[in-house]
């Protein structure tokens, strides 16, 4: 109950603050822990274990949604940057390791365990600022499945590196290859794995099956915590990581069709024993000992992100990433991940380390994840506005040469380049804006002027001409960000002409209340001319099937403009949201008397047919 | 080579009684080219290669099309003004309509006395379709007389039907290359062919 409610405490608490749902997880294990509080006490390992089946999940989770189509297709990203990461950070921390005067075993133990970064932070965090789309997002998010990868590997390698140590350890646990020498442990837990594949492949969707047509959910969720508990109970038999297993698992069942209900079934568990793992990892940060050593321990945080970070620069170089992407890059994987501290319990069951050592190494490990979201916000603050404002600067004095544009482009994706592409084979000149330098570099090299930036600053409006121009076409991706340039162009270059992209009807609302007078929802045309295209097929004229899709269109339009003048009373915006269908259904079911689609009532006879009918009457 | 081509426009074909009879027929006349302007252009974009391509290809060309206000639907100026160019159709180097025929299939609302000097439109059919009959000139082309079906709105299934077989007739005759096509500029209405002994040149 302690930690639920710690949960709730902090979790909103650091969300609020921009921290992350992660950092507030972490924040709360450290206050409720022995350290300070002391809500929860030794037992807090005891929790550890019971979340590190979060970690589990989670990894079940990953390999479900690893589909080996994404794979091949990051292929050179994963294997490339991925590998030399890894590798060199490795070889670098143990190299190091060594040189300080620890036993070569222990040295690439720890080479491997810190060069890992965590998925769980860096990814979340990434989603949460919309970063994950930039070049630098994508390799970073091939770094870390490569990393998720190769904890395989690691896992059952480290019990050849324990090979000696563990001899003269006293088995720990009624494990099947306690008494076996170390190749035929590997040989074990290579078993072990290609039972998980033999059985996903061919057992486990024949019972999905079954299970399916008895039509009882609770059982479907029954069966997918049943596959992950066997998985791990499995994997604990043999010694391995349940962990591994699990993912290895869900790689197994990335192609079945059964992949999204077992997804959606175990998502909620793996949320809240996640939460709890990061509970337990705040509370398992040792600070006696940080007390003890404080310099020993924020020197090896230090020392180990700063490493990483510099092999992570270097590599970001060598994969062609413009700088302020690889200092993005750099500084979200420079932390130590969670999968740290499965190999760490593992190496300190295989006695790989010592007590004092894994407890320090767990301490660092923590410090690192939890300063992850704070180097974030670092990057977010200060180095994004300083690349921001400088290539600015550099764009600008070539700007005066150039003749100002009247049009100004804000977002140049998928929607804001057909525009912007229409424009200029008609003639017309745009100054683009768009906040992926990448794309902005490469634009650059085709000849199109691009400036990189964020067109919510009044600054880079400025600097693109918005005091001259004419128009200023808002095609960014987040509803956000569109708002925001909105109410910046509203408030110092009220002369241009907005024409904004909205997402969905929700958008529409939004920039109707901000007063924009040109919206665009994104996807209405294609939809219609889908739509177009069905009446085609289906044996429909082509004029009127395209004048029904502009008819059907502005009165989908007018329907909108009266909702949002309705919409400030949310109980009258749903009610009459339900009275519009209402009246649609009614408009639609008449539709066969006399179409409401149907404008062109000059081209229909009917009446003309009637009016003489009537003169035959009166005739006889 | 086919000899006729029909160029067909009618923006609410759904709601037409006797265009759409007129189609099912027409449409499978073998030897005659269908071209259905709404269909290939709804968003009024003519392709004028394509309809010049067209119009080079065939001997006699009709627009078949409901009589709207005295005139046509939309698209077919549109096809006018955009297909017959400058250099093309007419003007000193424009010869490639020379020789050909062309008219109008027409269904109008009114009966036949209706479109008299002294009935309710005050006009008749022929004194209507000067446009046409001017433009054709123009492109060095012979006006043919028109095909008009009168009172569509006061007829019933079997006028429509005879209607029907009688432009089929006609326009098998037109097809057919031992017709001889000169009387065809001094008749009043096309279905008069019908009456005139099978001819050959």
């Amino acid at each position: 109950m302690v930690y639920l409610a710690a949960a709730i405490v902090f979790v909103p608490l650091a969300k609020k603050m921009g921290l992350g749902a992660v950092l507030g997880y972490l924040i709360a294990g450290i206050i409720i822990g022995p350290s300070l509080l002391g809500f929860i006490g030794r037992e807090g390992e005891d929790i550890m274990h019971f979340a590190e089946f979060g970690v589990v999940m989670m990894l079940f989770l990953i390999g479900i949604e690893l589909e080996p189509a994404l794979l091949w297709r990051l292929r050179s990203s994963i294997l490339g940057l991925g590998g030399l990461q890894v590798i060199i950070s490795a070889a670098a921390i143990a190299g190091i390791a060594y040189l300080v005067g620890q036993p070569i075993n222990t040295s690439l133990a720890l080479g491997m365990i810190l060069s890992l970064s965590s998925t769980a932070i860096v990814l979340q965090t990434l989603n949460e600022k919309g970063w994950m789309g930039t070049s630098a997002g994508q390799s970073a998010f091939s770094v870390l499945l490569f990393q998720d990868i190769a904890v395989i590997p690691m896992l059952a390698i480290f019990p050849l590196l324990a090979g000696n140590a563990a001899a003269d350890a006293a088995p720990h646990s009624a494990s099947l290859r306690d008494n076996l020498p170390g190749w035929a442990q590997t040989l074990v837990v290579l078993g072990a794995v290609a039972i998980i594949i033999i059985a996903g492949r061919y057992l486990v969707r024949p019972l999905m099956r079954i299970i399916a047509r008895t039509r009882v959910r609770e059982l479907f969720t029954a069966t997918a915590l049943l596959m992950v508990v066997g998985i791990a109970v499995l994997m604990n038999l043999v010694g391995l990581s349940s962990a591994l297993g699990a993912f290895l698992g869900g790689v197994v069942l990335a192609n079945s069709e059964y992949r999204h209900e077992l997804e959606s079934d175990i998502e909620p568990f793996k949320g809240l024993l996640l939460g709890l793992f990061f509970i337990a990892v705040g509370a398992s940060i040792d600070f006696r000992l940080i007390m003890e050593q404080p310099w020993l321990i924020m020197g090896l945080v230090v020392g180990i992100m700063a490493l990483k970070g510099i092999v992570l620069l270097l590599l970001g170089k060598i994969f062609r990433l413009s700088t302020d992407q690889n200092l993005l890059f750099a500084f979200a994987l420079a932390d130590i991940g969670e999968f740290a501290f499965v190999l760490l319990s593992f190496t300190s069951q295989t006695r790989l380390m010592s007590k004092e050592m894994t407890a320090m190494i767990t301490a660092v490990v923590a410090i690192s994840m939890a300063l992850t979201p704070l180097i974030m916000l670092l990057y977010e603050k200060v180095i994004q506005p300083y690349y921001t404002r400088s290539e600015v600067k550099a764009e600008r004095e070539a700007d005066e040469i150039n003749e100002k544009n009247p049009v100004i482009i804000a977002g140049f994706g998928r929607f804001g380049s057909m525009t912007g592409r229409f424009l200029r084979a008609n003639g017309i000149n745009a100054t683009i804006l768009d906040l992926d330098s990448d794309r902005v570099d490469a634009l650059h090299n085709l000849g199109i002027k691009v400036y990189y930036g964020d067109a919510s600053r009044y600054d880079l409006l400025v600097a693109a001409g918005a005091k001259d121009a004419k128009m200023l076409i808002i095609a960014t991706d987040h509803a956000e960000q569109t708002l925001e340039i909105v109410r910046m162009a509203q408030r110092y270059f009220p002369h241009l002409q907005l024409l904004v992209r909205a997402e969905n009807n929700e958008d529409t609302f939004e920039l109707m209340d901000l007063g924009v007078l040109h919206i665009y929802r994104e996807t209405v045309d294609t939809s219609l001319r889908v739509g177009v295209d069905a009446l085609r097929m289906l044996g429909g004229r082509a004029y009127r099937s395209e004048r029904a899709a502009r008819t059907f269109f502005r009165q989908d339009e007018r329907t909108l403009k009266g909702l949002s003048a309705l919409r400030d009373d949310k109980k009258q915006y749903i009610s009459s949201m339900k009275e519009r269908i209402d009246e649609m259904e009614k408009l639609i079911s008449s539709d066969r008397v006399k179409t409401w689609l149907d404008e062109g009532q000059g081209w229909d006879p009917e009446s003309l047919r009637d009016e003489i009918r009537g003169e035959k009457i009166d005739e006889e | 080579m086919a000899r006729v081509l029909i160029n067909f426009a009618h923006p609410a074909l759904e709601k037409s009684r006797v265009h759409s009879q007129l189609l099912r027929v027409v449409k499978n006349i073998p030897g005659i080219t269908f071209n259905d302007l709404y269909e290939q252009y709804h968003d009024l974009d003519v392709d004028v290669a394509r309809e010049q391509k067209l119009l080079e290809q065939h001997d006699i060309i009709f627009m078949q099309h409901p009589f709207y206000w005295y005139s046509a639907p939309a698209i077919v100026k549109q096809w006018i003004d955009l297909v017959l160019e400058h250099g093309w159709a007419y003007g000193h180097t424009g010869k490639a309509l020379q020789g050909k025929y062309f008219s109008n299939i027409i269904t109008a609302g009114g009966a036949e006395q209706s479109y008299q000097p002294d009935g309710h439109h005050g006009h008749t059919v022929h004194e209507f379709l000067l446009p046409f009959i001017q433009t054709a000139k123009l492109c060095n082309m012979h006006y043919a007389a028109p095909f008009v079906i009168y009172g569509v709105h006061r007829q019933d299934i079997s006028d429509i039907q005879e209607d029907t077989v009688q432009l089929k007739q006609v326009l098998e005759r037109l097809r057919d290359d031992k017709f001889d096509l000169t009387p065809l500029p001094g008749l009043e209405n096309l279905r008069q062919i019908l009456q005139l002994p099978a001819q050959t040149r």
